[in-house]
């Protein structure tokens, strides 16, 4: 993985903050880091150089703030002018006076656009209308068909016939007004921009239909030649906005900066997973996230809507309020996180970790998760309810039991004891506060108000290579993880860590 | 790994998953957002559903794709070269043949260099790697002028691209060399999108016109219609298409089809499969799986090839790493290198993890998969423009 943008700022930023200023010489070499970021995050070149403008006058115009140091204040200019460049003016969805409204999809092959297709025609079901798809990708063996198959699966008709793609559009827009459809999506044939024959022919197609919507679709994957691609097709279609697909991985999607930054289109929708619901509207503060690498606590939080049991993190969430959280429970949670996918994956998406977590979150493997689940399958329900009650020779029994060692099973059980110390000075009481501070310390991105910024961002500025933006407790833990992943952390990094690092979220704002 | 790693990360993830909870609940309580349709919390489907088959019937006219679909045929005639196709993406670094007739070298040389480069996906660490070695060769006053400093460029171009992981040459051929007990087996692996059913297609005539009986694998039971498309190359380039059910099991689909090929007497089987982000687990786990199983007699995997997309940024290289490290790929085929996209990062994937491309894919046309040669491949990006 490729270094975030905090980590990079982390190195220079020890002498920023001597400084307490940020001199010319400071800045140049800031803006450099933040380059090579988003260099690296694939955003094109000629869109990074218009970005570093962006900031430097940001930070130039800026009256310096106490309350941040300077490295701070180089990152909230960043997320400023990156949520202000992907977000601006939206788009919102207005229906044509004389149905159907029609919408175009275009762009390169294998981009995405009849899984896009299938997955707005959902979308558009789900806002309570009647959408219609046409299949006018004649090109690619067995398009059609796939998205037939997809039709069927969303429960939305599929239009097509054998004669060419400009007269299968027009017939299917003839054929959603005899059938009263209020939404056509048209798909087409991918091709490349400097095609001319397939750019006129989509260009025919646009003419027939006449749409409401054009929209781009590209892959989230696209490096440098975003720009070019976004470019001609705006310059054919005249484009209304960009849908960006494969979201689900791990690219950092800097294109989603370079064509807003070319095109000036929006960004309306965000294809985040194979399945047919996974398409969602795109938000463009968890993208200026993305690109900087600081962690997607949203979509994380989101995917463990999507697969986590409500029911069971309910009453694990419950016992963690009033501080009586199990072994059991913890067992349960743990079935629940591991059905959400690799440790290493979801702490990709946690706010404030550092290189050297990720790395060893990405060296467990399941075999691994395994060995603590015997451990504590191997007590008695007795046990898991109060660990307490585990003396010597009920350790020695549940080391037998799960084949692990004693040292093993008092591993995990201190561990556990942390866990739930942890759990009660977060949860138990004055949780309301607590909450509230904890929510901000999640969610509290790029706003206008630098406290909460300040929670959010803090750990993640200089001295702070420790997870912070956590609470200390936790912060505490992974600093127990970098230090043994790494065997002895570097120098002096736990005090800078303790001074740095521990920025507690502000309660009760 | 000690324990005690294990046990803190797990117990970070946990506490936090709960935390999430948490704040969801917060935030539910508070508005919701209204224009963002946030579906339910909801049982976990199953990682991939298998498509819902036999749906009742739809209102509107849809056609069988035999008949509408007229597979793309370009007649098989000469082979493309690289100069040919990339004459038609107005070339490649436009910036640096500029540089060609420029007299003085300065800075401002070097940094359009860099420049160049970086617009071609070479990504930050190679491009300063390449331009760090020619400003060295200028230094050492090796270099006078601008076609020097292309002469240069060209040079360490080369020498990663053709340089072994020890100092020796790379071997870009496709290995069917098995016994006569074994089928060879090349399995085609990637993200969404990518182009491998095409590329399959495609080498699938190839391997035909070069004297292989050939049976195609359709593990792509995912992809709607994903073996439909494969079957009509099939019949295009005259090869078997061994498939299985939509949303059945890949591995079951390559183990029949090299079954098939051992019975009929074919020496070779493309196995398809299907798109995948290096980010799932749960798919990657499935795709070393069905690399197991068709390594199974009389199956024996000579070759896994990487399928990347050449307008693929900087995550081809993480994805590179993934694949090889999960299914140990033997090579890259870069496709869709016609458009205006360079698939500069193919250079930063063989410096830092010696994987060749082997094949480059060109167009559209069944023809058009070559073999990759990596000094045409950087004459085209340093010729001249063609237009």
């Amino acid at each position: 993985m490729f270094d975030a943008l905090s980590d990079r700022l982390d190195r220079i930023s020890t002498r920023l903050r001597s400084r307490g200023r940020l001199s010319d010489a400071d800045l140049d070499e800031a803006l450099g880091e933040i380059r090579t970021a988003l260099l690296e995050a694939d955003v094109e070149l000629g869109v990074v150089r218009g970005f570093l403008d962006g900031v430097r006058t940001r930070l130039a115009g800026a009256s310096l703030s106490k309350a941040l140091s300077p490295g701070q204040q180089v990152i909230k200019a960043v997320h400023e002018e990156l949520i202000e460049t992907l977000g601006g003016e939206g788009l919102k969805i207005t229906y044509a006076s004389k149905p159907p409204t029609v919408i175009l999809l275009a762009g390169l092959q294998g981009a995405g656009k009849t899984t896009t297709a299938a997955k707005l025609a959902k979308w558009f079901k789900q806002q309570g209308r009647n959408p219609m798809l046409v299949a006018a990708d004649l090109q690619r063996p067995a398009a059609v068909e796939q998205l037939r198959v997809l039709g069927e699966q969303v429960g939305v008709p599929v239009f097509s016939e054998a004669s060419d793609p400009v007269s299968v559009a027009a017939a299917g827009l003839a054929e959603a007004e005899r059938l009263g459809r209020d939404v056509l999506i048209v798909d087409t044939a991918g091709r490349l921009s400097i095609d001319e024959a397939l750019m006129d022919e989509v260009r025919r197609i646009s003419g027939a239909v006449e749409p409401e919507y054009t929209f781009l679709v590209i892959d989230a994957m696209t490096g440098q030649d975003a720009v070019a691609t976004a470019a001609a097709f705006h310059a054919s279609l005249g484009l209304d906005g960009v849908i960006m697909t494969k979201l689900d991985g791990d690219a950092r999607g800097g294109a989603a900066l370079s064509v807003k930054g070319v095109v000036g289109k929006p960004i309306v929708f965000a294809s985040t997973g194979e399945k047919i619901d996974d398409l969602e509207v795109f938000h463009p503060d968890r993208m200026a996230d993305r690109i900087l690498g600081m962690g997607d606590i949203l979509s994380l939080i989101e995917q463990a809507e999507k697969t986590m049991d409500a029911a069971v993190v309910a009453k694990s969430a419950g016992r963690l309020l009033d501080g009586s959280f199990t072994l059991d429970d913890f067992l349960e949670q743990l079935g629940q996180v591991r059905k959400m996918g690799s440790m290493g994956g979801l702490l990709r998406l946690m706010p404030g970790m550092t290189k050297e977590m990720r790395q060893a979150a990405d060296q467990i493997d399941d075999r691994e998760i395994d060995r603590v689940e015997a451990i504590v399958k191997s007590m008695t329900t007795a046990e898991r309810t109060d660990p307490t009650m585990i003396d010597g020779s009920r350790r020695r029994r549940i080391a037998d039991g799960s084949g692990r060692s004693i040292q093993d099973v008092n591993q995990l059980l201190k561990q556990f004891r942390e866990m739930q110390k942890m759990m009660k000075s977060m949860g138990g009481g004055g949780m309301p506060k607590g909450r509230g501070g904890m929510a901000k310390a999640l969610m509290g991105r790029g706003g206008p108000d630098l406290g909460q910024l300040e929670a959010a961002l803090g750990g993640q500025m200089p001295g702070g290579a420790g997870a912070s933006g956590l609470p200390p407790e936790l912060a505490a833990m992974s600093r127990g993880v970098s230090g043994d992943a790494l065997g002895s952390p570097k120098g002096g990094s736990k005090n800078k860590k303790k001074k740095g690092g521990r920025v507690t979220p502000r309660k009760g704002r | 790994m000690t324990l005690a790693v294990v046990l803190a990360v797990i117990g970070i993830v946990v506490v936090l998953s709960l935390l999430g909870a948490l704040v969801v609940r917060a935030r539910r309580g508070a508005a919701s957002p209204p224009s963002v349709a946030t579906p339910e919390p909801t049982e976990r489907p199953p990682e991939r559903p298998p498509p819902a088959s036999g749906a009742a019937g739809l209102a509107g006219s849809v056609i069988a794709p035999s008949e509408s679909v007229s597979a793309p045929t370009e007649p098989a005639g000469e082979t493309p070269t690289y100069r040919e196709r990339l004459g038609r993406s107005r070339g490649m670094f436009a910036a640096l043949r500029n540089l060609g007739s420029r007299g003085a070298l300065d800075e401002e040389t070097l940094g359009e260099l860099e420049d160049a480069l970086l617009r071609s996906d070479v990504g930050v660490a190679t491009t300063d790697m390449l331009v760090g070695a020619v400003r060295q060769r200028a230094s050492d006053g090796a270099i006078s002028d601008g076609d020097g400093l292309l002469g240069a460029l060209r040079a360490e171009l080369l020498q990663v691209l053709d340089q072994g992981p020890d100092a020796g040459p790379i071997d870009r051929s496709l290995s069917s060399a098995v016994d006569a007990e074994h089928v060879a087996v090349w399995l085609f692996v990637g993200v969404n999108g990518v182009g491998k059913t095409t590329t399959i297609g495609k080498l699938a005539a190839r391997e035909i016109e070069g004297g292989h009986k050939v049976v195609l694998a359709a593990g792509d039971t995912f992809r709607a219609a994903a073996a439909d498309q494969l079957g009509l190359w099939g019949q295009q380039s005259g090869a078997e298409v061994i498939r299985g059910a939509e949303g059945g099991d890949p591995s079951a689909v390559v183990f029949d089809a090299i079954a098939r090929a051992k019975a009929k007497g074919a020496s070779l089987v493309l196995a398809d499969t299907a798109g995948r982000l290096h980010t799932k687990v749960n798919l990657i786990e499935e795709l070393k799986k069905i690399r197991r199983v068709a390594d199974r007699d009389p199956g024996d995997v000579t070759e896994v090839l990487l399928v990347l997309d050449a307008t693929t940024g900087q995550n081809a290289l993480v994805q590179a790493r993934q694949f090889s490290e999960a299914v140990h790929a033997t090579g890259v085929v870069l496709t869709k290198l016609d458009g205006t996209a360079r698939g500069g990062v193919v250079i930063a994937i063989q410096r830092e993890l010696g994987l060749p491309v082997k094949l480059v894919g060109l167009g559209e046309g069944i023809s058009d998969l070559v073999v990759f040669d990596p000094a045409e491949f950087v004459d085209a990006l340093l010729a001249p423009d063609r237009d």
